[in-house]
């Protein structure tokens, strides 16, 4: 991308502080939030160096509460400003209402979950446990979010640029979904450049009605069944089309006869995993998906050609195993490995689990 | 404005009211009677007379008006019942140099919106705040408000409104008065000609405090509501007359210490 561009030294930073300088970096031109563990260092990053940045004009307001933030979200999206908010799973369920109304008006924005354990107030301790939420809606209605899935303090920064990046192409919320321990580990990164996000115009927006342009209205009432429906099917046209945006990664799946999925935190693990097991002559092959919405299912089935089994692994009780079996569609098996609650398998855990299918897999063989 | 108009017979006649540009041609969906109408109105006389059609920008609520921007010919957002100052505050934030209002019911702003609208003006958003107040929830068939008076019969008091099972009528208004962040408070009404001529006068300064930057302007309407109430719109008027308007006394509530 703009790696050439790229003069900076590494910096260790905290994934959330990453991703808040690369929001800064990015030119935002507004940020709404409320405290919560594991990600107030990115409302607390920016309140601190906002200020300094003597060319930046951002606004970094903290709300009364998530539904406040979210709303003010959609008011300056609407105003066609490049805003975005942060908070961890509780508060992003308070959010969804505000979601599935950004997502009808077709606004542009950022939201970041850095996801905690739940449900309800749960823990503090990271987790998958909101990928339903993420990819699925979440809010009512029938609606995406283009959602991606880092897996390193590099890309907390970097997803920042694309997430606006896609967000204001398909003129729809993005969100970057990433587990507590992302937020709160330290990496070397190397950030993306100052201003490299060029802004994209909104012809659209609610910037006051000039003479030579009928008045701009962002609604999402539609209240005429016809009227929504055609809405409808426009949303869904642009799902279909946002198809094509979808990124993965692959670890050694050439000759792999068994499959690990895994996103986020779960795949750094899983590239262990595929290590350990190669030195035991197992061949392990991971494939990691980025983007959760829209999700690799041609790639999935295509690799489920190839393997004996897959083995999902995450940080919940087996949500994207569910997009995993879909794209399978029964050819070969699907396993799941998770943990809950904050707690996260180890390498040699999840090494176990491929073992023991292994063995399964030859008695029924036999 | 002051046009001259040719009549087919020859006539000539100086146009001296017309509707304004702020104002589309699209018919209201108002019951007959309604306050709603003639508060759109003042507002968009308000934007025409003082030029800012350009510079406005205004958040629909939930629940009746929530069409307003379909007759307010400026650029609007609709908001999630309750959220339209917190939506309006993102505009303003983003937008300082524009002139942002928020119309909204009782329903949508001192029932499910309490909190956004307390802190919106907590903060001194340097937004206005229209709130018509009719007592009742008009959109979803006439439910009690809040702001619903002390044995008043709604869909959901059908006995009328008991304040030991459902709590006294909110002066959410009083209430933000007492806010450090509220510049100018006023509780006005649209009940005959004097009454509008006094909310035109009110809405004019609330934009003009706007464009001082000086906080958060605050215009309760108390309005009425035909349908909800079950009444003739004679009867509303009335009715706010003797029992609204003595609850919900007409006036300013906090006005800048020149
Ligand atoms: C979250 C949510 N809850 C409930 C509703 C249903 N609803 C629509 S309008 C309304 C009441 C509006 O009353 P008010 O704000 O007093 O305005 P009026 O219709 O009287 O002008 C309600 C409860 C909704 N649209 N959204
Ligand atoms: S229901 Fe009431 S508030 Fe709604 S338009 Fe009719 S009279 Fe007005």
């Amino acid at each position: 991308m703009e790696k050439e561009l790229r003069k900076e030294e590494p910096r260790l930073m905290k994934g959330n502080e990453a991703l808040a300088e690369a929001a800064i970096r990015a030119n935002i031109d507004a940020y709404f939030g409320y405290p919560i563990t594991p990600q107030s260092e990115v409302i607390e990053y920016l309140m601190r160096e906002v200020p300094n940045r003597k060319d930046k004009k951002t606004v970094v307001l903290q709300a009364e509460s998530e539904v406040a933030s979210i709303n003010m979200v959609y008011g300056a999206a609407g105003a066609g400003a490049r805003v975005m908010t942060s908070s961890s799973s509780p508060g992003i369920s308070l959010m969804q209402e505000g979601i599935s109304y950004i997502a009808s008006a077709q606004l542009p924005c950022l939201i970041v979950n850095v996801v905690r354990g739940g449900p309800g107030l749960g823990t503090i301790q990271p987790s998958q446990g909101d990928y339903f939420q993420a990819t699925k809606g979440g809010g009512h209605g029938d609606y995406h979010l283009i959602v991606l899935a880092p897996a390193s303090v590099q890309e907390m920064a970097d997803f920042v640029f694309d997430a606006f990046r896609l967000a204001e192409k398909y003129r729809n919320p993005a969100m970057i979904l990433a587990d507590g321990a992302l937020g709160q580990m330290m990496e070397k990164v190397v950030l993306p450049p100052d201003g490299g996000l060029p802004k994209t115009p909104a012809p659209w927006a609610t910037t006051g009605k000039t003479k030579d342009r009928n008045h701009n209205i962002i609604t999402s009432l539609f209240i005429q069944p016809e009227e929504m429906e055609k809405v409808n099917l426009q949303l869904q046209k642009k799902y279909e089309d946002m198809q094509s945006e979808v990124r993965w990664e692959e670890f050694q799946t050439e000759d792999a006869e068994v499959l690990l999925v895994a996103f986020g935190l779960s795949a750094r693990i899983c590239q262990k995993v595929v290590d350990l097991a190669r030195e035991k002559g197992i061949k392990v092959g991971l494939l990691r998906p980025i983007t959760l919405y829209p999700f690799p299912y041609k790639r999935i089935a295509e690799l489920s050609e190839k393997v004996e089994f897959i083995l999902d692994v995450e940080m919940n009780a087996g949500q994207m195993v569910e997009d995993v079996r879909l794209a399978v569609e029964g050819k070969v098996p699907v396993y799941f490995k998770g943990r809950m609650g904050g707690m996260i398998s180890t390498p040699e855990e999840i090494l176990r689990e491929v073992e023991s299918i292994l063995e399964k897999q030859n008695v029924l063989h036999d | 404005m002051n046009e001259k108009l040719l009549l087919e017979d020859g006539t000539e006649l100086e146009q001296v009211f017309c509707r304004p540009d702020t104002l589309t041609d699209v018919p209201y969906h108002y019951c007959p009677g309604c306050g709603h109408s003639v508060v759109h109105n003042v507002l968009m006389e308000v934007v025409d007379e003082l030029d800012i059609q350009d510079k406005t920008i205004g958040v629909a609520p939930v629940g009746c008006s929530v069409f307003a921007y379909h007759y307010m010919n400026i650029d609007m957002q609709e908001a999630a019942h309750g959220r339209a100052s917190a939506v309006a505050t993102g505009i303003k934030r983003v937008l300082p140099d524009k002139l942002v209002f928020s119309y909204q019911g009782d329903g949508d702003l001192a029932a499910i919106g309490t909190a956004e609208t307390i802190h919106t003006v907590n903060r001194g958003e340097n937004i206005l705040i229209v709130f018509i107040n009719n007592g009742i929830y008009g959109m979803t068939g006439g439910q009690m408000a809040p702001t619903t008076l002390p044995g008043m019969v709604t869909s959901t008091s059908p006995y009328g409104r008991d304040v030991h099972m459902a709590g006294y009528p909110l002066k959410i208004t009083d209430l933000i008065a007492q806010l450090p962040g509220a510049y100018y408070v006023t509780r006005q009404s649209v009940h005959n000609p004097n009454a509008v001529r006094k909310l035109k006068k009110a809405v004019t300064k609330a934009f003009e405090y706007q464009m001082q930057n000086k906080g958060t302007c605050f215009i309760e309407v108390v309005s009425n509501c035909p349908s909800g109430w079950k009444m003739t719109p004679v009867e509303t008027i009335k009715y706010l007359e003797e029992v609204m308007f003595p609850y919900y006394p007409l006036g300013d509530l906090k006005v800048p210490k020149e």
